[in-house]
């Protein structure tokens, strides 16, 4: 009576590349799948109507004039990150220090408006602070990239390891410029003066900073895509060996790439001081280093792709404030709802790579 | 392939479409007058919930609408949280964390036409702004109260021979090393002291205001170290669960923590931010002047103590606090008398201290008047900060 061959129920073979619309159709199928999650969700915990949660959630996001401005200086804020680390992922140089290098150049650009604002001119000062946070971050990225090319550290256990240096770093100098006293706090730097700071439009620097960021974009999508940098950084990414064999000198590549991934932190670190913060903390970098891996995994490094994954991974955060607020529910519940989304995002791309193949009837076993 | 696709789109369109229409509904909820809040945590930090229930409480006695944020940093969030609860129709905001004043000024600036309120700040009587308005309560008084309970405690526990005299140490975990928290901890002190003279207490400070872990490490490493009895200002359950679990007696702080440990909870003080939250509302509703500088006092009901547990504290314990309640309502019991401590071994006389908050710590106003240090008198902030003797700082790092 025992059967000999025995087939699985499920099984999973790799697709081959599938055509892009379907693709697509898989992912949107995806984020329905999740509202409908949510819905139900919603429904069972707290008893709410799951369309007004989701309204409400849009309301948040993109409801008025100046929480639509907030969404985009936060999709700039985070897709900025995401995009310094793209290269270096392109490249299998996994750096999980973005954290550490903005902080790195949050601290030169907080340092200088403290010790030169009121010494230097207003524009001239504003640059002298971009320098440094450009340097700071790069400098930050590369005593990895320097390691990883000389002795072929571990660069994932280095890069992580140099955000606790920067914070801890950051933390001293916080106790150096606290006001008052013991209190642990910075306050905005040159509150009266703004010297330092990024010029106004408007209230606020944060159209600047977005068009700062466009500008990066652009950048870089031209860099990876049609430059000899870019090109070098994917076949290093492919195979270290390859590359050597066609001639392109790998440790220069991985030190530069990753200067320019340090650099752009650095950068992102002084938009966050001179242009929205004007503070600093040891979380000012709010695990952006860390969610920007998750944007640049999420567009497969695909540069465009990353301006929407960021926008969708920011969407949900603003979106999520407003839940707590207008519902009375705990910010948890909103992570909740997060959580489900990203999940099934992420998840849907296992179905996008592989097949599963479901055991067909007992009866009608073929060969 | 293409219907498919057409109506995977159509179902898409019309699930936001329907978000998009309902939100209309959803976000506009009365007409009423309403009242912004900003919050660095949520309820889970005992210091907010303190701050969330008051600001519940004041909105249901005034019947206005209350619309609060949780969760929002020290950094540029408190003041995109601040504009937005003013696009909102705030006809004033709260804001509840010290690292959000600065923020909060730059939207008074901002926003002129809107009141802005900062709970523990300290710049707004030299900021000069109309709409821009610091508070706090003497908070010290309570933390006398609860010391007083604390030193009832001691000598219950140094008649019982569980302890010598000499071993009548406390610990106390507080956040960071600056007059807010200098002061709480050294009038808790003398509140011990004025029953139990003996007493001696450490001090370790976390360097953060909420972070559970390192305040019960905190809290277990001053009861490794011999402290008998444990306080805290620092706003996580840490300290008075590390306590729960070692079975050392905690005197808390921001409300009752009886339900969480029954077995070692003594009593708590807090502020009662809601008489606050009453004035200043009713004050913006009616268009007066809102003082730049409140302070909550017994008087008031904005200091207050939480109900004793009985089955911990020493007897005796709720008449006495009773009575030196009534002694520190008619002045003939102040806090910080000058005869009460002493700094390196002497008695003050004079001490200049810095009200006027500013990057030099420049010492600026004396305090030291009719033979007491005369804490928020000169601002509602704390800014106590000398070093009594008695008191010993384990980990000054902040």
């Amino acid at each position: 009576m025992s059967k000999v061959n025995k087939e699985p129920l499920l099984h999973i073979t790799k697709r081959k590349e599938l055509p892009m619309k379907q693709t697509w159709m898989i992912r949107i199928g995806a984020i329905i799948a999740a509202l409908i999650v949510c819905a139900i969700v919603t429904m069972l915990l707290t008893g709410l109507d799951p369309f007004s949660v989701f309204g409400t959630m849009i309301y948040g996001a993109l409801g008025t004039e100046r929480k639509a401005i907030i969404l985009f200086k936060e999709l700039a804020m985070l897709l900025s990150v995401a995009l310094a680390l793209t290269p270096a992922f392109k490249m299998k140089f996994w750096n999980l220090g973005g954290e550490g290098q903005i902080l790195m150049g949050a601290w030169a650009t907080a340092l200088c408006m403290i010790y030169m604002g009121d010494k230097i001119p207003g524009f001239l000062l504003i640059i002298i602070c971009l320098v440094a946070a450009i340097i700071c971050g790069a400098i930050w990225a590369m005593i990895p990239a320097f390691f990883k090319a000389k002795w072929n550290t571990n660069e994932t256990l280095f890069t992580l390891m140099m955000n606790y240096v920067a914070i801890q770093l950051v933390a001293y100098f916080i106790i150096l410029w606290e006001v008052p006293k013991g209190s642990g706090k910075v306050g905005i730097i040159n509150q009266t003066t703004q010297a330092g700071w990024l010029p106004y439009i408007g209230t606020n620097s944060y159209i600047l900073v977005i068009i700062f960021v466009a500008i990066i974009t652009a950048g870089m999508y031209i860099y990876l895509k049609y430059s000899k940098h870019g090109y070098e950084i994917s076949v290093v990414g492919e195979s270290q060996r390859t590359a050597s064999y066609v001639g392109i000198k790998v440790d220069k590549v991985i030190i530069r790439t990753l200067l320019l991934s340090g650099a752009i932190c650095g950068f992102t670190g002084w938009m966050m001081v001179s242009g929205v913060d004007h503070t600093i903390t040891t979380t000012l970098a709010g695990g952006r280093g860390f969610l920007g891996i998750m944007v640049s995994w999420l567009a497969q490094f695909n540069v465009i792709a990353m301006v929407f994954a960021s926008l969708l991974i920011v969407f949900l955060g603003q979106g999520a404030g407003e839940i707590s607020t207008n519902f009375g529910l705990n910010e948890s519940f909103a992570d909740i709802i997060t959580g489900i989304i990203l999940f099934f995002i992420i998840g849907c791309e296992f179905f996008i790579n592989y097949k599963v193949h479901v055991r067909k009837k007992s009866g009608k076993e073929e060969a | 392939m293409k219907k498919k696709v057409l109506a995977i789109v159509l179902a898409l369109v019309m699930v936001f479409g329907l978000s998009v229409t309902l939100t209309g509904c959803g976000s506009d909820g009365g007409d009423g007058y309403k009242v912004g809040f900003i919050c660095l945590h949520d309820e889970n930090s005992t210091y907010d919930k303190n701050f969330l229930d008051a600001a519940n409480a004041a909105c249901e006695e005034l019947g206005v609408q209350a619309v609060i944020k949780t969760n929002i940093p020290e950094g540029q969030e408190c003041y995109d949280a601040a504009a937005e609860l003013v696009d909102a129709g705030c006809g004033i905001v709260f804001a509840n964390s010290f690292g959000h004043e600065d923020f909060m000024i730059q939207a008074a600036k901002d926003f002129p036409e809107v009141q802005f309120c900062h709970s523990t700040g300290t710049k707004a009587h030299t900021e000069g702004l109309d709409n821009y308005h610091n508070a706090f309560a003497s908070i010290y008084e309570g933390r006398y109260l609860a010391g007083v309970a604390a030193g009832m405690k001691l000598n219950e526990m140094i008649e019982a021979g569980d302890i010598t005299a000499d071993e009548a140490k406390m610990g106390y975990v507080g956040a960071f090393t600056y007059a807010e928290v200098v002061s709480g901890y050294t009038s808790f002190y003398l509140g011990a002291k004025s029953v139990c003279e003996s007493v001696t207490m450490d001090v370790s400070f976390t360097g953060s205001w909420y972070d559970e872990a390192l305040e019960k490490e905190a809290a277990n490493k001053l009861i490794n170290g011999g402290c008998v009895l444990i306080s805290q200002h620092a706003d996580s359950m840490g300290a008075p669960t590390a306590c729960e679990n070692a079975g050392v007696p905690n005197v808390s702080y921001n409300g009752s923590t009886v339900d969480a440990c029954p077995n070692t909870f003594i009593v708590s003080s807090r502020i009662d931010w809601a008489p606050y939250y009453v004035y200043a509302i009713t004050a913006a509703q009616n268009g007066e002047a809102i003082d730049a500088d409140w302070t909550g006092t017994l008087e008031t009901g904005s200091v207050v103590l939480t109900d004793v547990n009985e089955a911990v504290a020493a007897e005796g314990t709720v008449a006495k606090l009773e009575e030196v309640k009534a002694a520190l309502q008619d002045g003939s019991v102040q806090v910080f008398d000058t005869a009460a401590f002493t700094v390196e071994g002497k008695t003050l006389s004079s001490y200049m201290a810095d009200v006027d908050t500013d990057a030099a710590y420049e010492k600026d106003t004396e305090v030291i008047e009719d033979g007491a240090f005369k804490e928020s008198k000169f601002r509602s902030a704390p800014y106590f900060d000398l070093q009594i003797d008695g008191i010993n700082l384990l980990d000054t790092a902040f």
